[in-house]
């Protein structure tokens, strides 16, 4: 132990949460606990007892063993070497330690996150020299991390002065040195390839702006009901079985983010395994490399300890700002908020912190709000511009969307993809209901649709949601009183309702094709679908009777139309689209000449 | 700390008691209690203080006279011997024989609460397991290193359901290879005894490890007992390196009694009166399953819940569908017809299927009649809503063909044998011949190719 550590003594340990005496320590401080140095957070203080929450099981812990203060906060390392990695919820890189302590996660164990021995090849920024300024956000030189993403290593925040000297081109270690700063006061800083960052402190930016382009996910109730904006913050509820799992590792495959930050928090470890295992193989759809390069992952399991999957969320959020710092849009999925909810109310349970609805502490919906809130797009301090998208997965319980956690984010987010039990039961998938669930920013996105799609994009849309609204209505009379009583008009209306369902909302992420619908192609079988409405429908006022039409075999195709074509066929589904126009034309004709006969 | 006595229980409530004056105890560990007849308990510390601590006591405390008992700090934590000989015994919560036979002798000795296994060394589930029930197999396949829970309620066949799928369940292309780990928490003496009976008739009892608590016993007890099962369990696979089934009956009483205790200590409830740490307590349990690099053994789970009042929003149902890889649900009402099993499959499901079925693994076209079959049932069981209501005569010549589809699905799909094993073949050919009540046109989630081969229809 150095010097800078003080030593205490444990005084009462109840499951995570240990008393300790230890004078001088801080709230927030990171503790090392007894013999096996386990480590833990300051969480409260009070005279010269402060209490504990640790990251790791204290089975066999003792009073009166020792407590040393670190003196630092909960911090992770910010460096090139983290995509492609798996990390427990306080950084410790997962493949390290299976190596270092087997299939077993051994305590206290500590692994740094970033390799000590790996070189990186740094290429210095051509515009610095020593003697120019430089401050937070100017950058130092890039490293290549992966095929595709280029990491910039930039001054960190809280350093400014001048540039002494700057690392030639070369291979270094991330403790090397590649430059130093004379600070304000004429101190000389020394800056490696990496920092450390506490991670309950959102990192700064020079300016927050609006989200302006939608986050692409390749899934059509996402992207042409409910968009999501690059910088938005989005949730995704759902009782167990609806699929919440699903919605999000489609996101992490197909959308068009530059990095993927998966953080699995409280959930199970075969679901961690199947991202591990599958996306080292699977393809990144928009630079054709593979997707583990773009994507790093949080693991902390719902069996490993409950305090360290309360600061899970944290550390994933860090990580993402730190990229989104260099420029890049990231996307980060917390699967599930409802664990890390969980976790702060058994720590105040155990705290025996008076508990408000159904046992949740009272500052619940203010730390849920403030983890939301360091999503957004920013204005980056070298003029770029990087975006933290945040989704969120929340387990109700039961289902129940009324309980805290759901209600609280519901108040916070902009983009609300409510899953239904019904719809799964149906194995409708993804079971996004489109009743309930909303998107603040369709306008926006429009915009973008408008550019690069279709001008119709808002319109159809509108007509495709106004039509599932009417089909509720009919769907009520219909399990009132029967099909028979609706005017055959209402029944054509249930056929083109049906055609949206299944022709363009329901998407299967296990078909080789559908799994993946590029804007051009959702757009495609939405029009579609809405053409073959209406034009029915024009029929229908003619006085063509609707048996008729349901029974034109051109209907079955409509619906398969989504996994026969893939994205780069949407020449296909408009010819096709022809194909039907043509059909309805012959029956218009045929009635016409029969009604003249 | 040399393992010494102390006479200075102060408290005792609900199968906890309060020792002062102790010198440093670990946290979680063993704890012995003797009474003045000389009858021992056993215990652990949940609570280490300065100056006092608090201790689970497993045998409860009831007849417990806190003036006249010894606590001794075992130091070391709560752990069970292990050996080969293990199979073919039985056991209570805390791996003392049951059975009349003397104690296993080794010199492995497994602490009981495990650690987390490290997701970065796990291996993903896909190796299909063929059970023989059409339900399972068919649309909610069970696969090596899955946790599937039974959700059941009482008077449900699950026993028997579980039952048959022990006797039953192999990897399509080797005979049966499992051993059993069978944890009974609370279960009554019959079922504890058609358990057993059971092993013993279809003989794979010396390949079964019995873990008891019932009913009448303490239920302290049964905190620990999964917990041992699965410390025996992992012993088997990864020592033994042999593919272990754990059939776990049934977790209700489990929770009931993890809520009981934490009442007793005074935690904050959460949902129902249970502690906020259910989630978490549960996912220790089931998270010890699944499967690990480079390891030849696997553990697969069956935990059978009986859901209270039949409501899967319950807490105990609901956080077990969290961390569960899916559900077997069973029904009333299909019970109620005489259709056995009485899986009800709209709520049932299986996470793991879409990575275990298939090509190389079942048939190439498995997944696909999976959802053909969910999504005409479906449709068939809102038609039957409909019919029951505007009577079936009113219903179109189509809807009357789901309605027909309904039928011939429980009774024929469902509805099985106790002793049928089904082929997974034997399943899919079913499932085409159900389907072929439907036109070609209408069957949309199977490919054109996969019709023009099963289709059985004339059109």
């Amino acid at each position: 132990m150095t010097d800078s550590q003080r030593v205490g003594v444990v005084r009462d340990i109840n499951g995570p949460i240990v008393t300790i005496e230890l004078p001088g320590v801080r709230s927030g401080e990171q503790v090392k606990i007894g013999e096996l140095g386990l480590v833990g957070e300051v969480i409260s203080l009070s005279g010269r007892q402060a209490v504990v929450q640790t990251y790791e099981s204290t089975d066999g812990v003792r009073p009166g063993e020792p407590a040393a203060g670190l003196g630092w906060p909960l911090s992770v390392e910010l460096g090139p070497g983290l995509m492609g990695g798996i990390f427990d919820g306080v950084q410790r890189p997962l493949e390290k330690i299976a190596l270092e302590s087997g299939d077993y996660i051994r305590r206290g164990l500590t692994v740094p996150a970033l390799d000590r021995s790996k070189e990186w090849e740094f290429v210095p920024n051509p515009e610095l020299a020593p003697g120019k300024q430089v401050s937070h956000g100017t950058v130092l030189g890039t490293v290549q991390e992966t095929e595709t993403i280029v990491h910039k290593i930039l001054v960190p925040p809280g350093i400014a002065g001048e540039l002494e000297e700057v690392a030639p081109k070369g291979d270094y270690d991330i403790e090397a040195t590649i430059a130093h700063v004379r600070d304000q006061r004429g101190r000389s800083q020394r800056l490696s390839l990496y920092h450390r960052w506490p991670v309950r402190k959102p990192r700064p930016y020079f300016r927050r702006d609006d989200g302006i382009s939608p986050l692409i996910t390749g899934q059509r109730v996402i992207d042409t009901f409910f968009p999501q904006l690059k910088g938005g913050k989005g949730a995704v509820p759902g009782p167990f079985g609806a699929g919440k799992t699903v919605v999000q590792q489609q996101i992490a495959r197909w959308s068009n983010a530059d990095i993927v930050i998966y953080v699995g928090c409280g959930e199970r470890g075969n679901e961690l395994v199947d991202v591990l295992e599958s996306f080292p193989k699977l393809e990144d759809p928009y630079t054709g490399r593979k997707l583990m390069e773009r994507t790093l992952l949080v693991a902390n399991t719902s069996n490993m300890p409950v305090v360290a999957r309360e600061a899970s969320i944290y550390v994933g959020l860090t990580m993402a700002e730190y990229y989104r710092d260099m420029g890049y849009d990231v996307v980060m999925l917390a699967d599930s908020t409802s664990r890390w909810a969980e976790a702060l109310r058994e720590v105040s349970g155990r705290l025996g912190q008076m508990p408000v609805e159904e046992g949740y502490p009272a500052y619940l919906a203010s730390r849920l709000a403030a983890v939301y809130e360091r999503a957004g797009r920013v204005e980056t301090f070298d003029a770029g511009s990087g975006s933290v998208t945040l989704i969120g997965a929340v387990s109700p319980p039961g289902g129940d969307f009324s309980e805290p956690v759901t209600s609280h984010t519901k108040d916070i987010i902009e983009t609300f993809w409510a899953l239904s039990k019904e719809l799964a039961d149906a194995r409708h998938y993804p079971s996004i209901d489109w009743v309930t669930s909303f998107s603040a920013h369709v306008h926006t996105a429009a915009e973008w649709w408008h550019k690069e799609v279709d001008r119709h994009w808002e319109t159809r849309r509108t007509e495709a949601l106004a039509l599932l609204a009417r089909d509720a209505e009919l769907s009520r009379i219909v399990n009132l009183v029967g099909p028979e009583a609706l005017s055959d008009a209402q029944r054509w209306q249930l056929e083109g309702a049906s055609l949206i369902k299944e022709g363009v909302l329901q998407q299967s992420a296990l078909d080789d094709i559908d799994t993946f619908c590029s804007p051009q192609k959702q757009f495609a079988l939405l029009d579609l679908a809405l053409s073959i409405y209406d034009k029915g429908m024009a029929l229908i006022e003619l006085g063509v009777p609707v048996t008729e039409l349901q029974n034109m075999p051109q209907l079955a195709r409509t619906r398969r139309c989504k996994s026969m074509y893939t994205s780069d066929q949407v020449d296909e589904i408009r010819a096709f689209s022809v194909e039907v126009a043509n059909a309805f034309e012959a029956i218009g004709l045929e009635y016409a000449k029969q009604r003249a006969d | 700390m040399s393992i010494k006595e102390y006479r200075t229980a102060s408290e005792a409530r609900g199968g906890l008691i309060v020792v002062r004056d102790t010198p440093g105890v670990s946290f979680g560990d063993r704890v012995r209690i003797t009474d003045s007849r000389g009858e021992t308990r056993d215990g652990q510390v949940i609570r280490s203080a300065d100056d006092e601590v608090l201790i689970l006591v497993f045998e409860g405390t009831d007849d417990l006279d806190l003036e006249d008992i010894w606590v001794r700090f075992m130091n070391e934590p709560v752990e069970i011997a292990l050996s080969p000989e293990i199979l073919g015994r039985e056991f209570n919560g805390l791996g003392e024989p049951r059975d009349g036979r003397p104690p296993v002798l080794s010199n492995i000795h497994r602490a009981v609460g495990g650690s987390a296994i490290n997701p970065a060394a796990r291996t993903y589930p896909r190796e299909f397991i063929q059970t023989g029930i059409s339900t399972i197999d068919g649309l909610n396949s069970l696969v090596r290193g899955q946790k599937l829970p039974i959700f059941s309620g009482s008077g449900l066949p699950h026993n028997r359901l579980a039952a048959q799928i022990v006797r039953q369940a192999k990897l399509i292309d080797e005979e049966s290879s499992f051993s059993v780990v069978f944890a009974a928490m609370g279960v009554s003496y019959a079922d504890a005894k058609f358990f057993r009976d059971e092993f013993a008739s279809s003989g794979v009892l010396r390949n079964v490890v019995m873990f008891v608590n019932l009913a009448d016993d303490p239920p302290v007890e049964r905190l620990t007992l999964p917990r041992t099962a699965l410390t025996a369990a992992e012993y088997l696979a990864y020592d033994l390196d042999r593919h272990v089934l754990v059939v776990m009956t049934d977790m209700t009483y489990y929770a009931e009694a993890l809520r009981e205790v934490a009442t007793a200590k005074g935690d904050v409830p959460a949902r129902k009166g249970y502690p906020g740490y259910l989630y978490s307590d549960l996912a220790e349990i089931y998270e010890r399953c699944g499967r690990i690099h480079e390891r030849h053994g696997s553990i697969t789970m069956m935990p059978v819940v009986s859901m209270p009042s039949d409501d899967i929003t319950h807490p105990i149902p609901d956080l077990t569908g969290y961390i569960t890889e899916g559900q077997i649900v069973l029904s009333r009402e299909l019970q109620n017809q005489g259709i056995y099993p009485p899986v009800h499959i709209s709520p049932s499901l299986s996470r793991l299927m879409k990575d275990g079925i298939g090509k190389d693994f079942t048939r190439d076209d498995h997944p696909r009649v999976a959802a053909q079959l969910y999504a005409l049932y479906a449709r068939a069981l809102e038609t039957r809503n409909l019919a029951s209501i505007i009577g079936a005569d009113e219903l179109s010549e189509r809807d009357r063909r789901y309605l027909k589809f309904a039928d011939a699905f429980d009774s024929r799909f469902v509805g099985q044998g106790e002793s049928e094993d089904r082929s997974i073949d034997a399943t899919l050919n079913l499932a085409w011949e159900l389907m072929s009540m439907f036109p070609r046109d209408m069957l949309t989630r199977v490919s054109e190719t996969e019709l023009a081969k099963y289709h059985q229809g004339s059109d």
